[in-house]
Parts: structure tokens; sequence; C-alpha cells
């Protein structure tokens, strides 16, 4: 029996919401961490008491957004769970150990230091005290590391096989799952984003301060760091971006054609598609406005490597689902008889191809007398909608190419020493939502781009849910709108009278 | 691939002792800060005497959280089927957690960052709701898994539940919960009566003792329960190294089973005994010796756990639908590789933690006062 699919959506939304939302906090806590421990270290190799006012400042500010990300992410360690249920036992195998590994290597270190970062001020050393804010940054970054190493499992299920014994995936190669390179790139383009976010956050509230007039050195100080912080992690972001997208094409090609609307295959090396409406119905990009070769020339690092478009990715999964077929086929005869060497063999011969047999669950309940139309169909809707892939993914690249401008006239005029140029400023603070705009567009293309699948080739998203009653995804989804809503206006509006009161009104002195 | 050293039986039962582990972990220390929370209001008198509450646990809470979270990481990773089965079939018991234990970060961060009565009573109240309610629902549920949860399999795993949310709420179950409860809060003043002074330090000390007595009361009480509680044993002998599939035994339900392991191996009797005599121990020193309370307190969370741990052995999550379909620590346990592979980690891991752990406690040893308060400025909860 397949879960109904009203539970599936409503499970995938409420999903997508507590994701998305936990999603505004992290970016910032994986920037802010690291940057406060710069403008800590210059306070210890320097011995001047702004640079101490400004890593308290800024940590006050860290730890309203650090309480809403560890708040959030609970919720997402429980999902899998009380919601995605049958994944969890499907992959928890290989999926937990990165969760588990992330709990005892990252969040520990990072939940433990926060604390003596906040109270640790007149107890510790100024080098110890240092130290501590390090480890704080250190914990929230191994913690992006180990959940995209998860994450990045999903996308490219490497290291892992399916037991018909046990009816799951397990692991065969932790190192694999560990050196996914879809799990690098992903790590490294995160932890960038999760950087610019940050320097934006600080070079956005420093232009604030100085258009009042207000905390002149202060802002100036921290336009400083952020503006080198900055630029060096947007043009990472971008380039490591790029990095991710091609070990994407290596490993989801669908993914890279829905997100560049290649409906059909180009000949080498294909040209990129800047601008166009695309058209699912017509399978066409209207008003397109394409560059030659270099979308070749980025998917593929060669002239000669064709690219698959759209219509040829569906023959080849329809290719897949008849295979697939036989495979489920054969899954069913094995469980009725598992010690038969022969059927065994043969399972194994077209194990790889199972997921894509599971696909007909959402037509048929039992695959094997799915018809040749209902194959068509499966291979036609297994692949996530051009519209909202195409335009999640410009805009995130057009966030990331302004985050360079924006960090280079930063730094620019840092160096001229020329930080009152107003128009500067008032762009400076006006980018203040960019980051999370381009943050959360970037997850979509991630998330949303890797349907049908929860976990790519493997297992069908439909198939994942928790046998669940609608009402009672609707109680929580319910419980989820209201609950964060409060405190997303609670969030706000301490961010905003902290921010308001400035380093000029708060309490920062230190007794030594 | 390279053999691995350990046998899957070995590694089972490893894993089903670090379980233990992790969940005594969660009770002694993020115990304590529910604990504290459940007495808030009820010790707290003033605002100051509040603020001075939070602070005595505004450092460390946030690391005792991970003892929770990381137990949820474990469950998943080296038993998925009972992370599944229990957190699906549980659904709206763990939304209320959930939403339940959101309040504690936010609570501790945002509740004097405004001056307005009203602002802070506020948060007072989900405070407390974020510490009463977890420590309760907590034993509920340990309580219905002692009864057997209503869930089924089919051929290819996935889990049907088939109870109701206010079946959760049966009288034996909310008398596990209440232990649970009473037991924490035992721990929370204990904790608090170690890091505070004067009259709020009297207050903690004498909820502690009460909470202690009315622990041991309600635990004795469920114990005698569970001597004629239906429980369950397999029909005939398994094997210990099998695949992890639940659905290849016998099992039978019998009145009196959970006490097979008592009777097999009756030193074991000796964990419910230490659990009611370190409970008596806490109140005799928590006024006069508060450090030292915090042993037994310790103990107590220990003992009991791991008295309900080794009467269900090897049962971790038993079906009241299909006996035969519980989750056992001989099939419901991830593959022998994932069960190694945790295993480094968590042997290279945890040392760590503990090292930096109670560094960071002796750093902030000493008392929290209205001084201190005034000392940390914008910085203290």
């Amino acid at each position: 029996m397949i879960p109904a699919s009203e539970v599936v959506a409503l499970s995938r939304l409420q999903f997508a919401m507590t994701a998305l939302y936990h999603f505004l906090f992290v970016p910032l806590t994986l920037g802010l961490s690291v940057i406060i421990a710069i403008m800590e270290t210059v306070y210890v190799m320097t011995g001047r008491e702004i640079w101490r006012r400004m890593t308290q400042y800024w940590g006050i500010l860290f730890g309203i957004n650090f309480a809403m990300g560890v708040a959030t992410g609970i919720t997402m360690e429980f999902q899998f769970g009380t919601n995605w249920s049958y994944y969890s036992q499907y992959v928890g195998d290989i999926f937990g150990a990165p969760l588990a590994i992330e709990g005892l290597m990252a969040f520990f270190m990072e939940a433990t230091f926060v604390g003596l970062f906040f109270f640790g001020w007149e107890r510790l050393s100024r080098v110890q005290h240092m130290v501590c804010t390090w480890l704080l940054a250190l914990g929230t970054n191994l913690s992006a590391l180990w959940i995209l190493v998860a994450n990045g499992w999903m996308n490219n299920p490497v290291g892992a096989q399916f037991n018909f014994e046990t009816m799951r995936m397990e692991i065969t190669s932790f190192y694999d799952v560990f050196f996914n390179p879809v799990a690098q790139a992903k790590f490294v383009h995160t932890i960038s984003a999760g950087y610019v976010t940050g320097a934006v956050f600080v070079l956005a509230i420093s232009a604030y301060f100085l258009l009042r007039g207000r905390n002149i050195g202060f802002a100036k100080r921290s336009m400083t760091v952020a503006a080198s912080f900055g630029l060096a992690a947007a043009l990472s972001v971008v380039v490591l971006g790029d990095e991710s997208g091609y070990a994407a094409n290596s490993v989801q090609h669908m993914k890279i054609a829905t997100m560049e609307a290649m409906w059909h295959t180009e000949k080498a090396p294909a040209p990129i598609t800047v601008v166009g409406i695309p058209d699912e119905k017509a399978q066409k990009t209207h008003y397109a406005f394409e560059v030659p070769y270099v979308l070749g020339l980025i998917a593929t690092r060669s002239f000669t490597e064709q690219l698959p478009g759209i219509d040829e990715l569906v023959k080849q999964q329809e290719a897949r689902i008849k295979r697939g077929q036989k495979a489920y086929a054969a899954l069913t005869k094995l469980q009725k008889d598992p010690k038969n060497e022969a059927l065994r063999a043969e399972f194994k011969r077209l194990e790889k191809d199972l997921g894509y047999g599971l696909l007909l669950k959402r037509y048929t309940e039992n695959v094997v007398d799915a018809t040749p139309a209902q194959i068509k169909q499966a291979a036609r809707e297994a692949k996530p909608r051009v519209g909202p892939m195409f335009w999640s993914f410009r805009i995130m690249v057009a966030c990331g190419f302004y985050f360079i401008f924006l960090f280079i006239t930063a730094f620019y005029l840092t160096s001229r020493r020329r930080l009152d140029t107003r128009w500067f400023l008032t762009m400076a603070f006006l980018s203040l939502p960019l980051p999370w705009v381009a943050a959360e567009f970037g997850w979509i293309v991630a998330e949303y781009g890797r349907q049908p699948w929860l976990v790519e080739g493997m297992l069908p998203t439909f198939l994942g849910t928790s046998s669940l009653s609608a009402t009672q995804v609707w109680l929580s989804l319910i419980a989820f709108v209201l609950f964060y809503s409060t405190l997303a206006v609670v969030e706000v509006y301490l961010m905003v009278k902290y921010i308001r009161k400035g380093p000029d009104g708060l309490l920062l002195e230190v007794k030594e | 691939m390279m053999p691995i050293p350990i046998d899957y039986e070995v590694l089972r039962v490893l894993w089903w002792f670090l379980l233990g582990v992790l969940l005594i972990g969660f009770a002694i220390t993020d115990g304590f800060d529910l604990g504290i929370l459940t007495l808030l209001p009820i010790i707290g008198k003033t605002d100051e005497e509040r603020r001075i509450m939070l602070n005595t646990i505004g450092p460390v809470w946030e690391g005792n959280q991970v003892w929770f979270i990381l137990g949820g990481g474990a469950i998943f990773a080296a038993w998925p089927m009972i992370y599944a089965v229990s957190f699906s079939g549980f659904y709206l018991a763990m939304l209320v957690v959930l939403l339940a234990l959101i309040l504690r970060p936010v609570g501790f961060k945002y509740r004097s960052k405004v001056k307005s009565p009203t602002w802070r009573t506020t948060w007072d109240i989900l405070l407390f709701i974020g510490g009463v309610v977890p420590a309760l629902i907590f034993g509920v549920a340990l309580g219905n898994v002692l009864q057997g949860v209503p869930f089924q399999l089919d051929t290819s795993l996935r889990i049907f539940y088939t109870g109701t949310f206010w079946q959760l709420l049966n009288p034996f179950a909310i008398g596990c919960g209440l232990v649970s409860v009473f037991m924490l809060t035992m721990h929370g003043g204990v904790y608090l009566a170690c890091k505070t002074e004067g009259p709020l330090r009297a207050r903690a000390a004498r909820a502690s003792e009460i909470a202690a007595l009315i622990y041991v009361v309600l635990f004795v009480g469920i114990g005698y329960f569970i001597t004629h509680l239906d429980g369950y044993m397999f029909a005939q002998p398994v094997v210990h190294d099998g695949v992890s599939n639940p659905l290849n035994k016998k099992v039978i339900v019998e009145a009196g089973a959970w006490l097979t392991n008592f009777a097999l191996y009756p030193w074991l009797w000796s964990l419910p005994i230490l659990a009611v005599v370190s409970a008596l121990l806490t109140v005799v020193t928590v006024a006069v010796r508060s450090k030292w309370a915090f042993i037994p307190s310790s103990i107590v969370q220990f003992t009991t756990i791991a008295t309900l741990g080794v009467s269900m052995f090897p049962f971790i999550l038993p079906s009241s639908s299909n006996p035969s379909m519980s989750l056992t620590v001989w099939d419901a346990s991830s593959s022998q590789t994932t069960l190694f592979i945790m295993l480094i980690a968590t042997v290279i891991f945890m040392p760590i933690i503990l090292l930096y752990t109670s560094w960071v406690y002796r750093i902030l040893r000493g008392k929290i006062t209205a001084d201190f308060l005034k000392e940390q400025g914008d910085s203290a909860y």
C-alpha cells in the first residue's frame, strides 16, 4: 500500500516550509561565527578595546539568530522520523550516520562553547576566550559539513547497496559516502554562501550606523572586515557553485536540463539560455536569449561532450523504468524464496534500476502489470517542473554576481578610506535581504531539482512518507505555521531593537 | 571491503548499551535544565530570582540539549527502524515535545531582552511548559513502550501505526510520566541548590526533597504494576547475528514477563533498589551538602533508566498489535558496518566531549547571584 497523495503533498509542503525556515538562520550563523572570531582575533592581537566591543555587539545579534537556528534545527532532525519514516528505515543505515557524527563531532562543540562565548568573558583569559570563539565557529562549520554529507548522499547515493533481506539500503563504503564529490562541492558552496550572508549582514548594518552618523569608528572597522571577508566569500561562492553544478551534471542530468530549460539535446558545446520564458506544454522557451557554447563548457568542461536534453532524458528514464519493473518482479520472487541462488543472481543483475520500477507505484499498486501508457507517463513525469527550476537558478546566480560587485566596491572604498560614500552606504543597506533570497532559491534548485526522487534513482519521494492520516499532517502543518510565524515576529522585533540600540546603547563593559 | 573486527551480536549489545548511555547522559545533564524550568514559576518568587534560576543553566543548557539531539541521531543511525516507528507512531506527542523544546532556546535568549513584566511573565510560562511537558511526555512514551506499541509492518517493512494520541495517555503511562517529572524536578532542585544562595537555595532544596519522596512512591508503585503487566518474550530461541528484519521471529505475551531477566540474574535487583536508596540519600544531603547530593541524584537517573532497559532486554519496541513484529536488539539494528563505524566515532569523540564539557563546567563553577547578573550586563539571560 502506498501513502495517500494528500499525505505526500502535505508532508512535502511541511518539510519544504520548515527547511526553508531553518535555512533562514543557518547561513547567518555560519558566516557571523567566523566574522566574530576574526574580530576577536584582532582584539587579542592588538589589545584595542573597540575590537572587543565589536565582537560582543555582533555576538549579541549572533545569539538572537543562533537560538532560532538551534530551535528550528531540532524540527529537522525529528521530521525524518515523524513524517518520512519509510525513508528513515530505508536509508537510515547510511543517512543516519553523518547526522549522528554531526552531533558527536560538531554540534556538541558548537553548543558547549556558545555558552562560554556569552558567559566566559570574565572567567577566561583573552586567548582562552578567543579559542572558545574559534571552536564555536569550527563547530558550526563542521556541522554544515556532516549535514551536507548526508544531503549529498540523497543527491548522489554512492557507497551503498540495496539489501533484499532487510528491504533497505545499506552502507558498503563509508569512505565513498564521505568523499562523495557532490557532498564536498555542496559543502564548500554552502559555507561560502553562509560567509557571504554574514558579510552582507555586517556590511548592511554598519552602513545603517554610518548613514545615521552613529558608531562611526565601530562601523567602519566592521565594514573593513566584512568587505575583505565578503569579497573572498563572494568569489568562492560563484566559483564553487559552478563546481557544484559540474558535480551535479555527472549524476543528475535532469536537474541541469530543467534548470537550464534544455528541452532538446543540443549540439556540443551547448548554448546557455540567459533569460526566456519556459513553456512546459510546448516544451520550448519563448523569447530565449542564448549565448553559444557557455553551458556546454560550464557543465562538461569540454567542447565535444554532448549535454542530454529533457526529451532524451525522458527516453532514458523510460528504458530504466522497464528494467526497474523486471527488477521489482525479481525482488518479489526472491522474497518468497530467499535462498535461491539463480533468483539472487537475476536480481543482482537488475537491482540498479529497482528505484525506477518503484516510480510506477504511483500509477499502479502492482508494479509488474503497469501498462505501456503508464510507463510512458511515469517517465514523462519523473522530473521537476522547468519554470521554478529555471527562475530559481537565475535569481540565485544574479544575486551571486551582484555580491561580487558589491564587495569589490566595498573593498575599493575601504582601501581608499572613502567608506562615507552615501550612495554606497544606501546600496549596502538595501542589499541586506539578498543573501537570504539567494540561499532560499539555492535550496529550491538543489532539493526541488531532485524530484521525483528522495534518494536519486533509488527511492521516489512519494514512497518515503509515514503512514499518517491527512488530518495529522494538517494539524502539525498548521501548528508549525502559527508557531513559526509568531517566532519570526519576535525574532525580527528583537533584531531590530538591538540593531537600533547599537553598540553605543548597550552595556558592553568588561572588568578584567 | 575489509572484514569487521567485532561480531555483529557484540556490536548490537554495545549499541543497546550506548543508547542507554545517551539517554542517561541526557537525563543527568539536560534533566536538571528541564527540572529547573519546571520549578521556575513555583519557587522563583521575583523577577530577579527567576533570572538567577535561568542563569544557573544559561551557559550550559545548550550543550546539555545536544545529548538529546545526539540521542535522536544515534537511534537513527544505529536503530533506524526504532527511530522510524517511534517518531511516526507517536506523531502528535512528538509534535508537542518538539514545540515545547523549541520554546527553550528562544525563551532563554529572548525573555530578559525586554523589560516589560507582561513579556517576561509570558516567557516564564512558556519556559515552564518547555520544561515540564517534555519531561512528562518522555515518561509517558516510555510507559507506552513498556505496554507495547500498536504498530504493524508489511512485507516491504512499511510501518502502520494503529493507535491514537489519546490512547497514549492511559493511567499507567501517565504514572510513568509523573515518575519522570518528579525525578527531573528533584535533579533540577539539586543543581539549583548547588548554584544559588539564601532563601532561593533553601526553597530549591525543599522542592528537591519533596520531589524525591514523591518519586520514590511513584517508582515503587509503577514497579509493582510492572510485575503484573503483560511482558514480551521469544517463543523460540533467535539468532543474535541474523539480518535486521523484524519479520522472522515468534513472540508471545505473558503477564510478568518483564521480570524474566531479574529472575535469571537476581543481582539486577540492585538497580531499582539503588534508585530508591539514592533518592533517599538525595533527600538527606541536598539541603546540607548540595554538591554531594548531585551524585545520588545522578545515580537515580542512571538506575531508573537502566531498570527499564534491563527489564525489557532484548526488546526495545514491542508491538502490541502483532507481538511477533516487535523490534528487538537482534533484528532492528543497522548493518554491522554502520554499527562499527558509529562505534569508532563514539570512541573517539565521546571522551573529547566529556573532557571539554567538564572543563566548561569547571570554568563556570560558583554561585549565581544578583551581583553576577549586574556584572554580566546585556550578556546575561
